[in-house]
């Protein structure tokens, strides 16, 4: 199977700082792949860059096999770029596209502080997630000839909430319910949006041990059932460990290690950079 | 089904309301030796023809601020593009050289009115078809002209965010206003004067040969345009682009990863709301019987700012509601204020012209401090939750 995802030489600078700094990885399809680092690592730039929030400084991000961005650094990025490779993706530059349309290419994604719409209801919630795919415009909404899509997308919505679970809740406004159901709700918001590839960011941020070790199994199971390559960003280790298939760790934007779970978790540098270096005068 | 039911209920009252406002029209014409308020010269009636214009540029601007969280100030431009577009294409042919008398005419010979003449006749119920068919055009036609424009300016100021947006828009009104005036283009807009002599709310007044009315239909007209606008608004954010619409005010960076274009959608609304505002603009002139860029200032923009956060950012039947209680205390529950009173053989004191708006700064005051979130909030106005109210089973919502 090939590669859902892939990374090549990403590289973020704002200004003078570099945030991710020659980023280079694979997410292969169906596997669940891990990004972890301390704080400030760059791992949410990273996301953001693959989401287009941001249009990365340098490198090429494919998905499904096929160039989604490639950019160098021009003009006054040219001059203050740190990063290596500057001139490796000069030529056939593809601009990246808005968040909009890479969710519509099958990228979702989730936030890590949670950004749910406050003021309305779990199923709408869920059900306006649908409206990129929904065939109409506006005069067939406003004047309900899109009555068989309208039913289309609000049934396919009420199923998507019966296999998450959350049906109980659909009347309740989404800022209602516990945490742990707003971070599934989240999850089952990006679901709605079909996606091949789901990015999770932080999805145990605020969890006791016990959610935590449901999320692990339920990340599992959405994989398999909607067929999804999963790429998240975690600073919870047992849940790293216990899921992830491959672990890219990252430290100050670059990478520092790479590996199965049990590899990463022996490698020195990855202890160093999570628990510090012990200063000369100590040894 | 349940959806169906209410959509069918709220079609009634909307019939029900507008069948009433005939009534009241006429009943003094049915009844003779009725009280003063309910004659044709009353304030009611000015206040509800005026009411029902405002309360249609309320909802437009509700569309924009309350529902897509725009924070836009640019109502008052809008409406006037709707009122000149309207006022330019329906003055009469026969009119023009008197109200473009310093220009010398128009540089627009005929009319809509003039053009549909020749096709039904001038007179009779050819000529009634006439009329009202081009008023309808042209109303159509005053959106559109609002709705180009809110494009055109919509492709540079849509990027810009909240405060930003509000001083672009407020800009665009101003600039506008200034353009309508500009003696140069007089011959279209007849520079700083007014336009008058095209079709008001009293024509569509039912009169004999003679011209003595026999059904008044004045208030009627602007509350059934009004009315079925505002049908078209409260469909749109039922539909799937409104609940787009209310994401986008949520929480535009969760709407962009969620798949909603947010520049497209930001621009439908935005266009959307002007062309009501357009028509909106046009009703206005109707029911002022003149059309001149010097009314449409920005004070007219905040009353509808304010008539919008009386009611309650994103509930429409709010600004419906604080739509009529505003135009009613302006122009006729107020009033009493404006002259001295007395009381037996007691002078009130205070009261003397102006000291409505000093009453009036105060109530809007002590509403935005104490009840921020307006009459309604978030909520509308419904037939059941109203009969829950009156029941005393009132269920408490979040």
């Amino acid at each position: 199977m090939g590669n859902a995802l892939r990374l090549e030489n990403v590289t973020m600078q704002f200004g003078g700082v570099v945030s991710v700094n020659n980023l280079t990885l694979e997410v292969p399809e169906h596997k669940i792949i891990a990004l972890i680092g301390p704080n400030g690592a760059g791992k949410t730039t990273a996301f953001n860059c693959i989401t287009g929030v941001y249009q990365p400084t340098n490198g090429l991000i494919e998905f499904m096999g096929k160039p989604m961005v490639r950019n160098h650094p021009t003009g006054k990025a040219a001059k203050t770029y740190k990063g290596e490779n500057a001139d490796k993706y000069a030529k056939e530059a593809v601009l990246a596209p808005t968040p909009d349309q890479i969710t519509g290419l099958g990228i979702a994604r989730t936030f890590q502080n949670i950004r749910l719409w406050k003021s309305m209801t779990v199923f709408d919630n869920v059900l306006i997630a649908k409206h990129q795919h929904a065939k109409q415009n506006v005069f067939s909404a406003i004047f309900r000839g899109n009555l068989a899509e309208e039913k289309r997308m609000r049934e396919e919505t009420m199923e998507l909430l019966v296999e998450q679970g959350l049906d109980a809740y659909k009347d309740e406004l989404a800022v209602s319910l516990p945490y742990g159901l707003q971070r599934r709700l989240e999850i089952a918001r990006a679901l709605a949006t079909k996606p091949k590839l789901l990015l999770l960011d932080e999805p145990a941020a605020g969890m006791n041990p016990q959610e935590t070790n449901e999320l692990a199994d339920f990340v599992r199971q959405i994989r398999d059932k909607y067929d999804l390559t999963v790429f998240l960003i975690e600073h919870h280790m047992d849940l790293v460990m216990n899921i992830s298939d491959y672990i890219y760790v990252i430290d100050f934007g670059s990478e520092i290690a790479q590996g199965v779970p049990e590899e990463v978790q022996k490698n020195q540098r990855v202890i160093e950079a999570y628990l510090g270096v012990a200063d000369e005068d100590e040894k | 089904m349940k959806q169906k039911q209410s959509n069918l209920k709220a079609y009634i009252f909307i019939a029900v309301l507008l069948l009433l406002v005939i009534l009241l029209e006429n009943i003094s014409a049915m009844i003779p030796g009725l009280p003063q308020v309910f004659q044709p010269t009353s304030p009611l009636f000015t206040v509800l023809k005026k009411a029902a214009v405002y309360s249609l540029v309320a909802v437009s601007m509700n569309l924009l601020n309350g529902f897509t969280g725009l924070f836009s100030l640019g109502q008052a431009g809008f409406m006037l593009l709707g009122a000149y577009t309207y006022a330019i294409l329906t003055v009469p042919a026969d009119q023009k050289e008197q109200v473009y008398y310093l220009f010398g005419g128009c540089a627009l010979k005929s009319s809509i009115i003039d053009g549909l003449g020749a096709i039904f006749g001038t007179t009779g119920a050819g000529g009634a078809v006439s009329m009202i068919l081009g008023c309808f055009i042209a109303l159509i036609l005053a959106g559109c002209v609002a709705a180009f424009f809110a494009y055109l300016i919509g492709i540079p100021v849509l990027r810009l965010k909240s405060d930003y947006l509000a001083i672009a828009t407020l800009g665009f009104a101003e600039i506008l206003r200034a353009i309508f005036q500009w003696q140069k283009l007089g011959r279209i807009t007849n520079g700083a004067n007014m336009i008058k002599g095209f079709p008001t709310f009293s024509s569509f007044n039912i009169t004999d040969a003679s011209g003595n009315v026999l059904v008044r239909l004045s208030t009627f007209i602007p509350f059934l345009i009004s009315s079925v606008c505002i049908a078209i608004i409260v469909l749109l954010i039922h539909s799937s682009y409104g609940r787009a619409f209310k994401s986008i005010r949520d929480d535009e960076v969760a709407a962009e990863a969620m798949g909603i274009n947010l520049f497209k959608h930001k621009m439908l609304s935005f266009v959307i709301s002007s062309f009501f505002a357009g028509v909106g603009g046009a009703l206005f002139a109707m029911y002022v019987a003149n059309a001149q860029a010097k009314a449409f200032t920005s004070v007219m923009t905040y009353e509808i700012l304010l008539i919008v956060v009386i009611g309650g950012i994103g509930s429409v039947s709010g600004s419906i509601l604080a739509t009529f209680l505003y135009v009613a205390c302006s122009e006729w529950w107020l009033r009493f204020l404006d002259s001295e009173q007395y009381i037996g053989g007691f002078k009130v004191p205070l009261l003397r012209n102006g000291f409505r708006m000093v009453v009036f700064s105060i109530v809007i005051m002590v509403i935005v401090l104490f009840f921020s979130q307006g009459i309604m909030g978030n909520n509308e106005l419904s037939l059941s939750g109203l009969m829950k109210v009156l029941s005393g089973k009132r269920e408490r919502k979040h």
